[in-house]
């Protein structure tokens, strides 16, 4: 059987700034008629960059060598009418935001409606509509979506409208490049569901690129596994998972969270809790009640993980202990002191107690503070510490979170994401605080630096024994972390009790929802 | 929908209230007396001098002669000079000097403006890009009264192809050189806005995704990049009109174009109180009006801003 798209030796070259960086390296694969092909790889392995190759929507410092083959013709030879008349129409593409890949200023219908009558320009507008309807029926998106914009839709909706316009030419070939990414962890599975589902509508074939291995089990066929622009290893996905070829593949095997990896801790009673939060209510003016009547309990020592999708409160429940969330009712004690009506000087004390680690590393640190700066700033504002006694106490901040001494002086866009998440923790940990408070500190890392974070987390956990408030919508990665999980839904806990009881035997709907979207490998 | 709509309109009477009765304030706190400055070099007699201003209520404090201007002024009236003359009356003979110089500027400050930030936002950092850049900057950097009178030395004296000064020719002829160098000072902004914001654009998701749905370069640019790419350029112009319908008091004095800039200059010049006031007030209720434009035209193009 001949390929529906094949790559020979494709090599692109990015100018950037009087030098060139290789990001594809002599690329061979081929897409089978009908088939699923997965190409993985963590953020640099060229995944994406071989995708848009496909299409020509390189930017224009890119230089492009080889052959990429797609129904007869080579498409880097193609001019810019003969690439309109491909994209889309025979290769069209899923991007990884769906909400920004949508024009923000049209409906989605008008978006739809467009689209369909630049394929078939004979078409009327009413055929045109109802054409439209026929496919958001199709992502299961109800017809009276038509007139929404994407604002107005989730992410996972928005993400449905992007497959529909993808399908609307009737493609032979569709490029989902890190569909599922940006979506919550329920969405995700219905999103891999959809695009199956259209694979059979359009008897196409699809190249899904992801970094997820999980993804790949569930929904590919056969497997490239890619690194520094180069193919590591193509197999069968059931070949892959079972008898990896090279160590690299192995790596990322092994970096997927796996369930229970964390042993039991005897949890100590009778002890003042580090954090005590007894009904609470958070209503916010605009969106309304974002915590609903929370209670929960952190022993010294301990990690609680704190479970939900978005908008599920996690995230306020962290702004509340740390002052900066309207609490509408009820009390938050951090040691034993009441944070609610607390004097702006006792808030400001009981706050150098708690650590804290947001999920963007990027923007958490300040881009024009060397790194230094940032991880010094709590001694110096705090405990007054200065001169050389800083510098010597960041250096051990540094090393504690396995980075040279001598990196103070870098700046963070030097570092890479899970460098700079370090940086972040070390800052957190400067005060040596009883509480620490992680904000989904891995949902913007690949998974092999995932892997690493927590371990650091883990074991910095073991040596400085605080207590942990671990938020996250990784199911996985808590079990891996928390001696205790709660789980959030709308606000409220539904359900929170021993990692094992929640994880293993859980009581609550949501919960084996929660369970069931994430495939346990 | 209503209640941001009752919210603004109470913003824009506080705004109006606060700054009309700072101008009338500031006016009345300018040194020297404009009823003395009436009798020019001869100094009028006290009881006449005394008359005038019991006509005025210029012994009244200061709130109650605010409190009497805007009641008169919720009925329209402007008030008279110390003249006696209206003072809408005299601006009715100046706004539309003004407004054609104001528009005239507008128009070429959009269709050059515009014009250029497509052309360099659409080639970015090309050599067109770069010029647009330096070129712009560059006239915008030569004080106004410089341009003006290389302008009418070039275009008037040498080449004689345009009137030098005054409105005998009418428009356009008579307002082509103050027009064009009004709009020299907000070319600049307005190209480097539309640059940014179609380049911007260009390198969105969302225009990327357009593109690889296949859909024609007319269509991708003529709609799609158009429409995102305009909403702060508009909200800019729109602003600007509002300014330069204010008058502008340099231009309008080299050129001598009897518009209401100059008449403000004069005024103040005169310690014609209640015409300052007059201009002042007209001229807040033309900017009131045009951010509420504003507000009107970011919802009508944006409809993530619609709904609160």
């Amino acid at each position: 059987m001949t390929d529906v798209l094949s790559f020979s030796d494709l090599t692109v070259d990015f100018a950037v700034g009087g030098t060139t960086v290789r990001a594809v390296d002599r690329v061979s694969l081929g897409v089978r008629p009908g088939e699923v092909l997965a190409l993985v790889g963590e953020s640099g392995s060229g995944k994406s960059v071989t995708a848009l190759a496909a299409v020509g929507l390189l930017p224009a410092n890119a230089t492009v060598s080889g052959r990429i083959a797609f129904g007869g013709a080579d498409v880097v030879s193609m001019n810019r009418r003969e690439l309109t008349a491909l994209r889309g129409r025979r290769i069209a593409m899923v991007f990884q935001d769906p909400v920004g890949a949508l024009d923000p200023v049209f409906t989605i219908g008008s978006q739809l409606v467009e689209t369909i009558r630049a394929y078939r320009p004979g078409l009327s507008r009413p055929a045109a509509r109802a054409r439209a309807v026929e496919l958001l029926e199709l992502v299961e998106i109800p017809a009276d979506r038509f007139r929404s914009y994407p604002h107005q839709l989730s992410g996972g909706q928005c993400q449905r409208v992007m497959i529909a316009l993808a399908v609307a030419g009737d493609p032979e070939l569709l490029i989902a490049d890190e569909p599922t990414t940006a979506l919550d962890v329920t969405v995700q599975q219905e999103i891999l569901g959809v695009l199956l589902a259209v694979r059979a509508e359009i008897s196409g074939a699809i190249l899904l690129i992801t970094h997820d291995l999980g993804v790949v089990a569930d929904v590919a066929d056969r497997v490239v596994v890619l690194r520094d622009g180069a193919v590591v290893e193509t197999a069968p996905v059931a070949e892959l998972f079972e008898r990896p070829q090279t160590a690299y593949t192995r790596e990322l095997l092994a970096a997927i969270p796996r369930g229970g990896a964390r042993d039991q801790t005897g949890a100590v009673g009778d002890v003042v809790p580090v954090l005590s939060i007894e009904e609470l209510t958070v209503d916010y003016r605009r969106t309304g009640r974002a915590v609903d009547g929370v209670s929960l309990r952190l022993d010294p020592g301990e990690i609680t993980g704190l479970v939900g999708e978005s908008g599920s409160g996690k995230s306020t429940i962290a702004k509340a202990v740390l002052g900066l969330a309207p609490i509408t009712a009820g009390e938050i004690r951090v040691g034993g002191e009441s944070l609610t009506g607390a004097r702006p000087a006792a808030l400001r004390r009981i706050r150098s107690g708690i650590g804290v680690v947001f999920q963007n590393p990027a923007g958490s640190l300040n881009p024009r503070a060397a790194i230094g700066r940032s991880i010094g700033e709590p001694l110096a504002v705090h405990r007054g510490v200065r001169g050389a006694a800083l510098r010597a106490r960041v250096g051990d901040l540094l090393e504690s979170v396995e980075l040279p001494r001598s990196w103070a002086d870098r700046y963070p866009h030097e570092l890479s994401g899970g460098q700079r998440q370090r940086v972040s923790i070390a800052r957190a940990l400067a005060l040596d605080p009883p509480l620490l408070i992680a904000d989904e500190p891995t949902s913007a890392l690949d998974v092999s630096v995932q892997a690493t974070v927590l371990e650091l987390i883990r074991s910095l956990q073991r040596d400085l024994h605080f207590a942990c408030l671990f938020i996250s919508h990784d199911l996985v990665v808590v079990d891996q972390l928390c001696d205790r999980v709660a789980v959030l839904s709308q606000g409220r806990v539904v359900e929170q009790g021993a990692r094992e009881a929640v994880l293993r035997a859980p009581q609550a709907p949501y919960t084996l929802r929660l369970l069931a979207a994430r495939s346990w490998k | 929908m209503l209640r941001f709509t009752l919210r603004r309109l109470a913003e824009l009477a506080l705004v109006f209230l606060g700054v009309t009765f700072a101008i009338y304030a500031a006016v009345f706190a300018l040194p020297g007396d404009p009823i003395a400055s009436l009798g020019g070099d001869r100094p009028l007699a006290p009881d006449v001098a005394e008359r005038i201003r019991a006509v005025y209520h210029l012994n009244d404090p200061l709130w109650s002669q605010y409190l009497r201007y805007l009641g008169r002024l919720l009925t329209g009236d402007l008030g008279t000079d110390f003249h006696g003359r209206s003072v809408a009356e005299r601006l009715a003979t100046r706004w539309p000097v003004t407004i054609r110089l104001a528009l005239t500027a507008w128009v070429i400050q959009v269709v050059v403006g515009v014009g250029l930030g497509l052309l360099a936002g659409l080639r970015k950092n090309t050599w067109i890009d770069r010029s647009v850049l330096v070129l712009t900057i560059l006239i915008a950097s030569v004080p106004v009264f410089v341009l003006a009178a290389t302008a009418q030395l070039v275009f008037g004296v040498r080449l004689a192809l345009l009137p030098i000064a005054g409105i005998s020719d009418g428009w356009p002829l008579s307002y082509l050189l103050p027009a064009t160098t009004l709009a020299v000072y907000g070319l600049a902004a307005v190209a480097r806005l539309t640059r940014g914001s179609v380049a911007e654009t260009m390198g969105s998701d969302h225009v990327r995704a357009l593109w690889a749905r296949g859909l024609s370069r007319r269509r991708v640019i003529g709609i799609h990049v158009l429409r995102n790419s305009s909403i702060p350029v508009l909200t800019f112009l729109a602003v600007d009109l509002g300014f330069l319908l204010g008058g502008a008091v340099v231009t309008e004095g080299i050129f001598n174009l009897p518009g209401v800039g100059q008449l403000l200059f004069q005024s103040i010049r005169s310690h014609e109180g209640p015409t300052v006031v007059g201009i002042a007030t007209a001229l807040i209720i033309v900017f009131l009006l045009s951010s509420a434009l504003v507000d009107l035209l970011n919802s009508l193009l944006d409809p993530r801003i619609r709904h609160d």
